[in-house]
């Protein structure tokens, strides 16, 4: 196992750098993670990190990117309610790049 | 992901200059211990690997016959040695299938042959040593199991196979890869490779018809869990979560809906996707399989249709006779094999595919399509691996090209080929199937894509070719991620029925 060392503090993560321990997670290794993945974290990406983890508190998995784009629109008006939007703020891709700052499982499968 | 770049596209598409090590390595990340015990796997690689390797080698040689045929009927003639897209794009040796297949051959020489035995070195036979086991584990994960060179060789050796038994004993002594057997364990877990619960599931349907809704003014129907619906959908996962491949079940809940088709999900069965077979284990292939038949004896549905999704085709086609019972070859002795066949209505294809069923209502003029709806693209079609090459589709030879394609023909009004070397049975795979759709493997998969991107870089320059569509949520995961690497937009692809839901007439011709 790999880990990551934040203010001090040690934390386990998998192969590819996200966190094995949901529950570890707090802002300042979100922080981390995303300078790790070339982002500077703005109000903008929060709001996108906060649905998400709001989301998999209810659900047990990160939302499907329709979901997650239809709630940004919702929030933040029709013009930011795209993937293009979120790609923008996650170049790698809202689902992976977003998960892994928010500090949830990578999501599998053929996506 | 910035750093690594396209291979530049090849100014004659012919054998490349070798780079010998090109892509030596580890491989993809290897599986850890609760992963694989999770599915009756050794938890890491077991001391007497060496002998167990061998003894599964041999157990699989005696099970299938095919393997140790392959095994001895290469005469090394070369003539698949070009036509593998990993090769193509790393131009490592080791990447041709023939090389790709000897990693395994020789080690077949050196126990199970006379000569191997007695004069190793003469016969090109070598020692199972850590050395090739771990060579094993690279270029047995740099196979996307496509078959696209068995279509040429004259013996008819299938590459596929030898690297799912080469993957089959990797597993077996607890070198398995991380990707696979992770979403395997879920798929047993949860019902589908996401790992997407029944009520995070529930919630995504419901909003689709909402979207639905607001987009039409029709209340299309997303159900799910449905006793007594007429058809089981069976789609993969990544239809209910990622972009493209939600528009896609979008347009299978408009067809239904404007057939007057009563159809169901399964939360309990999920995903179409089977990644057994892509690990070469029967009893996972199988154990998979069943939930299928589970989900369809506990809705008492009538006919079992699969979604958008390749090697789920190849695996339903192929093998869900015989694993589950569905259409013919049934065991006597299975009870719920018996079961299956008395309630699945034997007027149709069981199972069927979703083109198949789509192409059918359009053929019964059960359904109209308003084809302008259509015209901002220009469209060219890319044959998935596994549906081109380990299926078929309608009651004609050929009907895996044909009815994708006349499904486009009668919803859009511009439709182009690429080059015929390329498509239907002599397709490439998008570079992603197999298993390694992984991040982990984001460098071999740019290079595996280069054939295509090059032949779609032609229709693109040549017809203006705007958007290429697939039947394959990998190739769609894989295409989305890849193309802006060749600077393509990622929107360019898509499912067949994402164009079936632009043009489709909703609430016509019921």
């Amino acid at each position: 196992m790999s880990s990551i060392e934040v203010g001090g503090k040690s934390y386990e993560t998998d192969e590819e750098g996200y966190l094995t321990d949901l529950s570890e997670w707090n802002a300042e290794v979100a922080d981390y993670i995303a300078k790790t993945e070339n982002i500077a974290m703005t109000d903008a990406h929060w709001e996108v990190v906060n649905f998400l983890r709001e989301y998999f508190e209810e659900y047990q998995i990160a939302p499907a990117v329709r979901v997650l784009t239809k709630s940004i629109g919702k929030k933040l008006g029709a013009e930011k309610g795209n993937s293009e939007y979120l790609y923008g703020l996650f170049p790698y891709g809202p689902g992976k790049q977003a998960c892994k700052i928010a500090g949830l499982p990578k999501p599998t499968g053929c996506v | 992901m910035a750093d690594i770049t396209a291979p530049a596209y090849r100014i004659i598409p012919i054998i490349p200059a070798l780079k010998p090590g090109a892509m030596e390595g580890k491989g993809p990340f290897v599986a850890g211990d609760k992963i694989n015990e999770a599915i009756g796997f050794p938890a890491h690689l077991v001391d007497d690997w060496h002998d167990k390797a061998i003894e599964k080698m041999g157990e699989l040689l005696s099970k299938y016959r095919s393997l140790r045929v392959f095994m001895d009927a290469c005469v090394h003639c070369g003539a698949c040695s070009d036509k593998c897209h990993y090769f193509i794009g790393t131009q490592d040796p080791k990447n041709m299938p023939v090389a790709r297949q000897d990693l395994f051959r020789s080690v077949y020489r050196r126990y199970f042959t006379l000569p191997g035995k007695l004069f190793p070195k003469l016969v090109g036979a070598r020692d199972l040593t850590r050395e090739v086991l771990d060579e094993w584990y690279n270029y047995f994960h740099q196979c996307s199991e496509c078959r696209r060179c068995s279509v040429f060789c004259p013996y008819g050796i299938d590459t596929a196979e030898v690297t799912m038994a080469a993957r089959e004993i990797l597993d077996s002594v607890g070198y398995g890869q991380k990707y696979s057997n992770e979403i395997i364990g879920k798929v047993h877990k949860i019902g589908n490779n996401l790992g997407l619960p029944p009520a995070a599931l529930i919630n995504t349907l419901e909003g689709l018809e909402e979207d639905v809704k607001e987009d039409t003014g029709f209340d299309v129907r997303f159900p799910i869990d449905v006793k007594g619906a007429e058809v089981l959908l069976i789609t993969p996962s990544a239809d209910f979560f990622a972009e493209p491949h939600i528009d896609s079940l979008i347009g299978y809940a408009k067809v239904f809906h404007a057939t007057g088709t009563s159809w169901t999900l399964s939360s309990m069965s999920s995903e179409a996707g089977n990644f057994g077979m892509f690990i070469g284990n029967y009893d996972q292939l199988r154990k998979i399989a069943l939930r299928i038949r589970e989900a369809a004896l506990e809705l008492g549905v009538r006919r079992i249709v699969i979604g958008e999704c390749g090697h789920a085709w190849r695996v339903a086609y192929s093998f869900l006779n015989t694993l589950t019972g569905a259409g013919d070859g049934a065991d006597a002795n299975d009870r719920f094999a018996q079961m299956l066949q008395k309630q699945l209505d034997h007027r149709y294809k069981q199972p069927s595919h979703i083109c198949e069923f789509t192409w059918d209502m359009i053929e019964d003029e059960r359904l109209s399509f308003d084809k302008s709806k259509n015209d901002q693209h220009i469209i060219t079609f890319h044959d998935s691996c596994n549906v081109a090459r380990g299926s078929g589709m309608g009651n004609l030879p050929g009907g895996q090209f044909e009815i994708p394609r006349n499904i486009i023909r009668a919803v859009a009004n511009h439709f182009v080929e690429m080059a015929p070397n390329t498509t239907r049975e002599q397709t490439f795979c998008c570079g992603g199937g197999g298993g390694l759709l992984t991040d982990d493997l984001l460098e071999l998969r740019i290079k595996g894509a280069l054939p295509r991107m090059e032949v779609l870089q032609q229709v693109v320059d040549e017809q203006g070719v705007n958007f290429m569509a697939t039947i394959c949520a990998i190739c769609k995961a894989q295409f989305t991620k890849v193309m802006p690497v060749y600077g393509f937009d990622r929107r360019m692809v898509g499912g067949v029925h994402q164009l079936v839901s632009n043009a489709i007439v909703l609430g016509k011709n019921k």
